[in-house]
């Protein structure tokens, strides 16, 4: 019966709103009393119970003091707003109900990206089950359009794949055989069977949603203080009133201010920012966990970095291959590439990958040996191959042209590691591998400073002379190098006992002690590792630096937007407060204002959804770029 | 001990969370309520011995939030 009344209240509402416009055509007075007293009746019926829910809970609501003053009004004979009192109050709740679910769209969107079916294969069939009853271990299959149900490895086919619901990223990016896919992702173009390591809650899509849920939950310094404000409010409104009623000995009066007292908008001003902050930074990439992440991150002026994994790309990668023989660039990629499969270094695997990424031939099978932090010997094709440094030359007797020197000093210099390529006792080239630093790394670093991080610091454990280089190329001021964890957290500390409020961005796990001491610890994603997504309070799921510069000033926005409102809500309070006093606004009225007020404050929250980083000037770009 | 969450309709009042959450916490069996506002969802964690899921279902429909879909585990 209850939730029968609760769940009409729509209909209710607009029933009441056409007595009360049909009472004002009636000329005689008993039948205008009568309609409003029935839409009071009408629209007061649902009021009243969720009043006396609370009550029964011991909880003190806004619907108990909307239930005392209409009792109040109907005592007085003021039917005209008792009725409209009533009729504004359901009104406003539809409204902001409507409005509310607007700011809370982005989750909502991210969430529907959520697999309900998957197709498997089982006993040798191909049969379409609920997601909740794949298993691990299950061969899954996805065809174009679909979406990825579970987080795998792909075992056969190769595809392309929307990561949006991951990364932000709404480029699609080429997977084959081996690759990780991630549960929310969708398969542009392609076929893959997937062998499910993580189903249902566990995969890394359910845990972005649960934290961007508990985000949304976890309340700022001024929601905390509004809450407490709340609390002493409420009560202390009723006890105003019951003031204004001994000293006016004006019953009228004293039932209007306690219903224009409502604390509504001040209430719901601060989280309605926040939702739809943390929801705009969800969608694009972006977790900020919680209201008081929002607001320390708005507040930072000093930008401490992490140089491996943060600014560079943290994977060392082939930069440049110069052949001195008759081998093309890549012909010696090539052998490099298969007598390198047998190496486990990361300068090794980094020749491996670029020949992979290039769509190289791969090696059947490669006789070789491993000569510790010198390099490889291998025989690939009836070819004697070595590749290693300087030393490893020198012990298998082979003479470094000067040519080949002079080369390797300027691949040096400019932050490279050199590798000699030696082709049957002789240097046929040489490969020069370094840790890049990420495309975007300039441009959003700019961006930064102009947003107003007046103090960009480099840390790094690596040596001087490479973090240097680094910090040159983009135009960093203030490095310090050859750091352990610990001598990183202690400089952390040191610039907040200066007075700064510092956030520290590294990529999760060796920098995690320095990302927990800094004001606001931003972590790299990699495509949502539990570690990071753990230590961090802001993490950027596609390793983009550009998200950081979107998640600034997408906090600054947030925190602004959260004192418009708040500012606003109290301002509407007190002017209401005092018009009621000073007898301008009645009880309608009265409602009126406050509900409007209540819709602005959403309304206001709500251009947090759309918002976006002012663009970039495009710099003409003189050269075209590489396909 | 397990968990189960509750998707309710749209909260639009903060003063729902309290309302929910006190009642339930009352609730014999109940060890840990949550109720997230803007999600509009509540978690509980709850002694399968001593209450079943729907029982906590049907209390939050009582107090005036009717439950649209409940997710045990």
């Amino acid at each position: 019966m209850l939730n029968k009344i609760n769940q009409y209240k729509n209909y209710l509402t607009v029933v009441t709103g056409a007595l009360i416009v049909l009472s004002f055509f009636l000329g005689q007075a008993v039948w205008k009393d009568a309609f409003l007293i029935a839409a009071t009746v009408i629209a007061g019926i649902p009021i009243f119970i969720k009043a006396f829910q609370a009550l029964r809970m011991k909880s003190f609501s806004i619907e108990l003091l909307v239930t005392i003053a209409v009792i109040g009004a109907l005592i007085i004979g003021e039917y005209v707003e008792s009725a409209v009192v009533t009729f504004l109050f359901l009104f406003g709740g539809y409204l902001e109900a409507r409005t509310l679910a607007k700011t809370r769209s982005s989750l909502k969107k991210l969430m529907e990206l959520a697999p309900q079916e998957a197709t498997v294969i089982r006993d040798g069939r191909q049969a379409a089950v609920p997601v909740e009853e794949v298993e691990a271990g299950d061969r899954v299959i996805i065809r174009s359009g679909g979406k990825v149900p579970v987080d795998g490895k792909i075992a056969a086919g190769e595809a392309s794949f929307i990561e949006a619901a991951i990364t932000g990223e709404s480029k699609p990016s080429f997977k084959g055989e081996q690759s990780s896919v991630f549960s929310g992702t969708i398969l542009d173009s392609g076929y893959v069977e997937v062998i499910a390591e993580k189903v249902g809650d566990d995969t890394t899509f359910a845990k972005i949603i649960e934290l961007v849920e508990e985000a949304q939950e976890s309340k700022s310094k001024t929601e905390k203080f509004l809450d407490r404000f709340a609390q002493f409010y409420t009560p202390g409104v009723v006890v105003l009133a019951l003031l204004v009623y001994v000293i006016t000995v004006n019953l009228h009066l004293a039932i209007t201010f306690l219903v224009v007292a409502c604390p509504g908008a001040l209430v719901i001003g601060a989280p309605v920012s926040n939702v739809a902050g943390i929801g705009n930074g969800a969608r694009k990439g972006v977790l900020i966990k919680g209201g008081e992440a929002v607001e320390s991150l708005a507040g930072i002026d000093t930008l401490v970095f992490d140089k491996t994994g943060t600014l560079t790309k943290g994977k060392p990668e082939v930069t440049e291959i110069k052949t001195f023989l008759q081998y093309s660039g890549e012909e010696l990629l090539t052998l490099s590439a298969q007598a390198e499969t047998i190496s486990e270094h990361h300068l090794g695997k980094a020749i491996v990958r670029e020949a992979e990424n290039t769509g190289l031939p791969r090696a059947e099978k490669v006789q070789g040996e491993i000569i510790k932090g010198k390099g490889i010997k291998a025989q690939v094709n009836g070819k004697e191959i070595i590749l290693g440094n300087r030393s490893l030359l020198q012990t298998a007797g082979i003479p470094v042209t000067d040519a080949a020197e002079a080369h390797a000093e300027k691949q040096e210099r400019a932050g490279n590691t050199a590798i000699f390529a030696v082709i049957n006792s002789e240097i046929a080239g040489i490969i020069s591998i370094a840790d890049q630093i990420r495309k975007e790394a300039p441009e959003a670093l700019a961006a930064l400073r102009e947003n107003g991080i007046r103090r960009i610091i480099m840390l790094t454990g690596d040596n001087r002379h490479s973090a240097v280089l680094v910090a040159e190329q983009l135009k960093i001021e203030e490095v310090h190098a050859e750091l352990l964890p610990q001598d990183k957290v202690k400089f952390i500390h040191e610039l907040q006992a200066q007075g700064h409020k510092v956030a520290m961005a590294g990529d999760g796990i060796n920098d995690a002690p320095a990302i927990a001491a800094a004001d606001i610890g931003l972590a790299m994603g990699e495509g949502g590792t539990e570690i990071s997504m753990e230590t961090a309070d802001v993490v950027l799921m596609a390793d983009k630096l550009m998200q950081l510069s979107h998640a600034y000033s997408l906090a600054k926005a947030t925190s602004r937007n959260m004192k418009q409102n708040t500012y606003f809500a109290v301002g509407t309070v007190v002017i209401l407060l005092t018009g009621v006093l000073m007898g301008g606004i009645h009880l309608a009225s009265g409602m009126f204002i406050h509900e409007a007020s209540v819709l602005l404050v959403i309304l206001n929250a709500m251009r947090l959804i759309k918002f976006a980083e002012k663009k970039q000037k495009k710099h003409p770009q003189l050269l075209p770029e590489p396909a | 001990m397990k968990k189960a969450v509750y998707q309710l309709e749209a909260l639009t009042c903060p003063s729902c969370i309290q309302k929910i959450e006190k009642s339930l916490r009352k609730t014999k069996g109940v060890d840990t309520v949550k109720v997230l506002f803007h999600s509009s969802k509540v978690r509980v964690q709850f002694e399968e011995e001593a209450i079943e899921a729907e029982e906590i279902e049907s209390n939050i429909s009582r107090l005036g939030y009717p439950v649209l879909s409940t997710k045990v585990s």
